[in-house]
């Protein structure tokens, strides 16, 4: 079966994001108020052919923890799993 | 006394790398990532560039070249390494030295001379300088600054194993203004600024060919 699994990056909150305060500073600088805090981080999309849905969620987890995310500085949220047509 | 400078697919450091090493005196060459060992080298140098685009994070995708299991074994075995720049970058990504390198703090890349203090005498690569010793090299990258967490830190600095830092300007917003590290075995060492782009007064500073000198007679010895 396949599987489409999304994956959310984002930076820790203890690593200082200067692309989320740029793009803060843009917001307030169209006139949008009462932004308190941005932060940018990615998505990642992976298509998993996989006997389960359980299956593909192990198989997208060993790839945040290998690959996808970087332990030092990011976490990583797997946000779905659903299969495909 | 043998040098391999590693390419990776990105790479755009390589030649100016292979030539300051030759500099030195060296028997200079290339080995292409894909290869599985470094041809009988006694230095492994991973250059600067940007390998594979930089895509996922910078060093995330070479890490998995085949190139990288003997390198890795080269360090393990208590033999020098040196990455700069991006090379720097995969041996963070590879768990060859502690930290991260992430988006400068400016966001902007930062291409221009900056001043290092060399903090330690006690690597391979730093042994023919002085420690406290000042150095002009040029730093060029988007992804400079140095991360890791404060036990890390602490630790890389009751360790000595800090091997150059910024003075008088950060230009990445790198943590306690590192530039450079090396590892427990101290054979290893990592640093942003460009040592290959100071080997000679011709290109404005030739406070970096010692990092190539001194890897030659550390092999040696």
């Amino acid at each position: 079966m396949r599987f489409r699994a999304r994956v959310r990056v984002m930076p820790r909150p203890s690593i200082l994001d200067p692309q989320g305060q740029a793009v803060a500073r843009a917001l307030g600088e169209l006139g949008f108020s009462g932004v308190a805090g941005v932060r940018v981080g990615r998505t990642v999309e992976l298509e998993l052919e996989a006997a389960s849905a359980e299956a593909a969620r192990a198989g997208a987890l060993k790839m945040c923890e290998r690959l996808l995310a970087n332990p030092v500085t990011e976490d990583f949220a797997l946000d779905a799993v659903e299969a495909q047509p | 006394m043998k040098i391999a400078v590693v390419r990776f697919p990105g790479s755009n450091c390589d030649a100016d790398a292979l030539a300051a090493a030759a500099a030195s005196g060296a028997d200079a060459y290339y080995v292409w990532h894909r290869s599985t060992d470094l041809a009988g080298a006694d230095v492994a140098i991973l250059p600067g560039g940007f390998s594979y685009g930089d895509y996922l994070r910078p060093g995330a995708i070479a890490r998995f070249s085949p190139v990288m299991r003997a390198v890795a074994a080269h360090a393990a075995a208590g033999r020098p390494v040196l990455g700069i720049c991006n090379g720097f970058q995969i041996l963070c990504e590879a768990q060859l030295l502690p930290g991260a390198l992430v988006r400068n703090g400016g966001l902007s890349f930062v291409c221009r001379p900056v001043r290092l203090r060399v903090e330690t005498d006690a690597t391979p690569f730093t042994a023919r300088y002085r420690v406290g010793q000042q150095l002009s090299m040029p730093v060029a990258h988007g992804d400079g600054r140095y991360v890791a967490d404060d036990a890390t830190l602490d630790r890389l600095e009751r360790e000595e194993r800090v091997v150059f830092r910024y003075v008088g300007g950060n230009p990445n917003g790198a943590m306690r203004d590192i530039a450079g590290i090396t590892n427990e075995g101290r054979n290893v060492v990592g640093l942003m600024p460009h040592p290959e782009r100071a080997s000679e007064a011709l290109l404005g500073s030739s406070d970096g060919a010692a990092v190539f000198a001194l890897a030659a007679a550390a092999a040696v010895a």
